[in-house]
């Protein structure tokens, strides 16, 4: 029951990690690129915000997720023990 | 075998990227010395075919854990570097800048769709199928959800999807050999293929990984040198992603006077009046044909007798070859003319415009495109098998993260930049050569000009060249580039040499998925299950050489179409595999009977959209008439929207209606899932 347990633990918590990172990844996407005639007005190293957004700002947002995302998992896999790495050849 | 981390390779890539400067320093200090740009062409030529063949050659294996996924002991930095390589194709690096160029903003849609859908890798996908741990995705279909179906239709989603694509990628070899090396286009095609196969035949997937990671070298640096060089012309500072925000300020300013020229204006409305044309001669068909005739007949006769030059003579009789000879057919073909006089005659966009400005409706309409292109785009990256099955070779699942991690910043290295030589090409352009006399351009125009890819008209006889007077296709901006800065021939010859890794380094990757696909999933896994390892290898090479040179075939057709098509492989990979991968890792209800038939539904709703939407007549089939309206005016290349939502409704419905899953599947879940834990 114990293994059952833990399993459960580190699965809901790369769920909600998941889910986390994939509601970041669904705001500099979508919800700024929806409001990119609004962003205009702001600037940003001489961009209009929306097209910043597009050509640099989301792209580093999601460098930056991926990144987040293996550090975290790869602690948790730590954390919780797993065994698995460089002997692992099929 | 080769144990990779105790060879010193970080220092092996370091050395070759050294050698590679100091190559391209002599070839630039011999070109001071008068050597011909010919010569330069063939020397970046034949070094990089002959490199990356010694790196296929040393990197043969007959190994079949080393053929399909390079022994899994490719660490994340270069497995990083090779996805990097094998996902930036032709396309990205010679279309991505100009696309920008020509939409401005809109053209952001695919920085955004092709970087974010490393996300949906990462988070989604890399670490479950690394866990999985076969070879190919069908396999990870077939071992998800029960057996042969799911496998058969997986192959054939790979195939359809790769196969356009690997064609493109050598039309793109072709295109670059006759460009900048003189070969004919039909030599270069199989040039291109002699260079694919050095890389891919003998090593399978571990010569592909090691020459893609050389061909990364080759393909950022080339990419990144010419802009790197004009950002210091233009503003004193090499570093293009920070400085051209100021630059796209002053083509704000250039554009602002520009559209407001009264010459500019003119010209325009010219172009519109012959949109108004064509659509006159569209109404009055079948007469206005045989009118259409005589008119450019009697033409060319007034021209001969007034003596006039030979070429415009040439010019009118090759309008009036190229006219249609059925009614129909001439209808097709004044209407695409209409549309492109009038795509001219419109008003110009600004470059930081987003979304056109015609109106509420025109903007919304123009926003649900774009969203829903990048929505398409990033779907498709997470579902393009040459792209996943890159994340079998990693050691590990911690290294299948990391690896993704590395993938994304070597791929932005390219795409944060392309949006700057979008901005310096424009503020060149538009400053030096909008405005200047027609008789007295830089000779890069009329380069350019003789294959087609730029071209002037000088439609208000102004003998000046306004903005609209200038057609140029969008591969044009980053080739020319070195040319359109006043740099030497050899970075010219660097850039035709990152191009061509760019799309060699592709093609080797789709040519093994699409080998792999037929002949583990289908030759060993179906047809014959008890053949020997040595065999298998045996009907890999060959299929590889088979599909090889079927693609060189059609490619060396110049099928028309097929650059356009490539944004559709996008659409069919993320409606046929994105929803059956993503619910096969974290619904468990989901099964087989759901899972084909949402592949199935997804894959024909996907191509159905396409082809109603693109085209109205399929002569060679005899059908005609099939055009529809876009549902919502989204256009035929964001396909995949409708196809992925069917796909994800589909296997829900379908699999809620039928037995749930075995108790095997579901545990095949868990243990894709979990990882074993200590104590277990």
């Amino acid at each position: 029951m114990r293994r059952e347990h833990q399993h459960r633990n580190y699965w809901r918590r790369n769920l909600q990690m998941t889910a986390l990172l994939l509601a970041m990844w669904f705001a500099v996407t979508f919800v700024v690129s929806f409001f990119a005639r609004e962003l205009a007005e702001i600037t940003v190293m001489g961009f209009p915000l929306g097209f910043y957004m597009g050509a640099q700002g989301a792209p580093l947002v999601y460098l930056a997720i991926i990144w987040w995302y293996a550090r975290y998992m790869n602690q948790l896999d730590r954390q919780y023990g797993v065994r698995e790495g460089e002997a692992d050849d099929s | 075998m080769v144990d990779y981390t105790t060879v010193p390779l970080r220092r092996y890539y370091a050395f070759y990227t050294a050698g590679f400067f100091i190559f391209i320093l002599i070839l630039a200090f011999l070109e001071r010395h008068g050597l011909p740009p010919r010569w330069i062409g063939y020397s970046f030529l034949f070094l990089t075919i002959f490199l990356y063949a010694t790196i296929g050659v040393l990197a043969r294996t007959a190994s079949v854990s080393e053929y399909y996924v390079a022994g899994r002991r490719v660490p994340a930095i270069f497995n990083g570097m090779a996805t990097g390589a094998d996902w930036m194709s032709a396309a990205s690096f010679m279309g991505l800048a100009g696309t920008l160029y020509l939409s401005g903003y809109q053209g952001l849609a695919y920085v955004m769709g092709w970087t974010g859908g490393y996300v949906l890798v990462a988070l989604l996908l890399a670490p479950y199928l690394r866990r999985f741990g076969q070879f190919t995705i069908p396999d990870f279909l077939a071992a998800r959800y029960g057996g042969n179906p799911a496998r058969l239709v997986g192959v054939l989603a790979t195939v359809l999807a790769s196969f356009v694509y690997v064609v493109a990628q050598i039309y793109g070899v072709g295109l670059i050999t006759s460009r900048f090396v003189g070969l004919q286009f039909e030599i270069g095609v199989y040039v291109g293929l002699a260079g694919i196969l050095v890389c891919s035949f003998l090593g399978g997937m571990r010569a592909v990984t090691w020459t893609q990671v050389a061909q990364y070298a080759i393909l950022i640096v080339a990419y990144l040198v010419p802009v790197s060089i004009l950002s210091y012309q233009v503003t004193g500072i090499p570093v293009p992603q920070l400085t051209y925000g100021l630059v796209l300020q002053k083509v704000q300013l250039l554009e602002e006077q520009i559209f407001a020229d009264p010459a500019e204006i003119e010209a325009r409305r010219i172009f519109r009046e012959r949109a108004d044309g064509y659509y006159e001669r569209i109404l009055t068909l079948p007469e206005a044909l045989d009118e259409e005739r005589l008119r450019l007949a009697e033409q060319i006769e007034e021209l001969k007798s007034s003596n006039a030059q030979m070429r415009e003579v040439v010019a009118i009789e090759r309008e009036r070859r190229e006219l249609p000879t059925s009614s129909e057919a001439a209808k097709v073909y004044w209407e695409k003319l209409m549309r492109d006089a009038a795509l001219r005659g419109a008003d110009p966009e600004h470059h930081l415009t987003p979304y056109p400005s015609g109106g509420e409706e025109v903007s919304n309409t123009a926003r649900l495109n774009f969203l829903s292109l990048v929505f398409c785009l990033m779907v498709g990256t997470a579902a393009l098998p040459h792209v996943l099955m890159r994340y079998y070779t990693t050691p590990s699942v911690r290294e299948a993260r990391t690896s993704v991690f590395w993938s994304l910043l070597f791929i932005l290295a390219l795409y944060l930049t392309a949006p700057a030589y979008a901005a310096f090409a424009k503020y060149e352009i538009y400053s030096t050569l909008i405005g200047s006399s027609i008789a007295q351009l830089p000779v890069w125009v009329s380069a350019w000009g003789k294959i087609g890819l730029v071209s002037i008209e000088d439609v208000n006889g102004d003998g000046i060249l306004q903005l609209v007077e200038l057609a140029l296709n969008p591969d044009v901006i980053l080739l020319a580039t070195p040319e359109i800065a006043g740099l030497p021939y050899v970075i010219s010859g660097l850039v035709a040499a990152g191009a061509l890794a760019a799309a060699l380094s592709t093609a080797d990757g789709l040519l093994l998925t699409i080998a792999s696909a037929l002949s583990h999933d289908v030759y060993y896994k179906v047809y014959r299950p008890e053949a020997t390892t040595q065999w298998r290898l045996v009907v890999s090479k060959t299929l590889l050489l088979v599909v090889a040179v079927l693609a060189a075939t059609v490619a060396s057709q110049k099928p028309a179409t097929i650059l356009s098509m490539v944004a559709w492989a996008f659409s069919l990979a993320g409606a046929a595999f994105f929803p059956a991968l993503i619910l096969g890792v974290f619904w468990k209800r989901a099964n087989a009977a759901g899972a084909v038939s949402g592949m199935v539904i997804g894959l024909l709703v996907t191509l159905y959209y396409m082809v109603r939407v693109q085209v109205d007549a399929i002569p060679w089939l005899g059908i005609q008439g099939i055009g529809m309206e876009p549902w919502w005016g989204i256009q035929s290349t964001s396909a995949g929207v409708w196809g992925v939502a069917a796909g994800f409704s589909t296997i829900v419905v379908v699999s809620l209606c039928s037995q749930p899953p075995s108790k095997a599947t579901q545990d095949f879940v868990e243990s894709v899932r979990y990882p074993e834990l200590e104590g277990s």
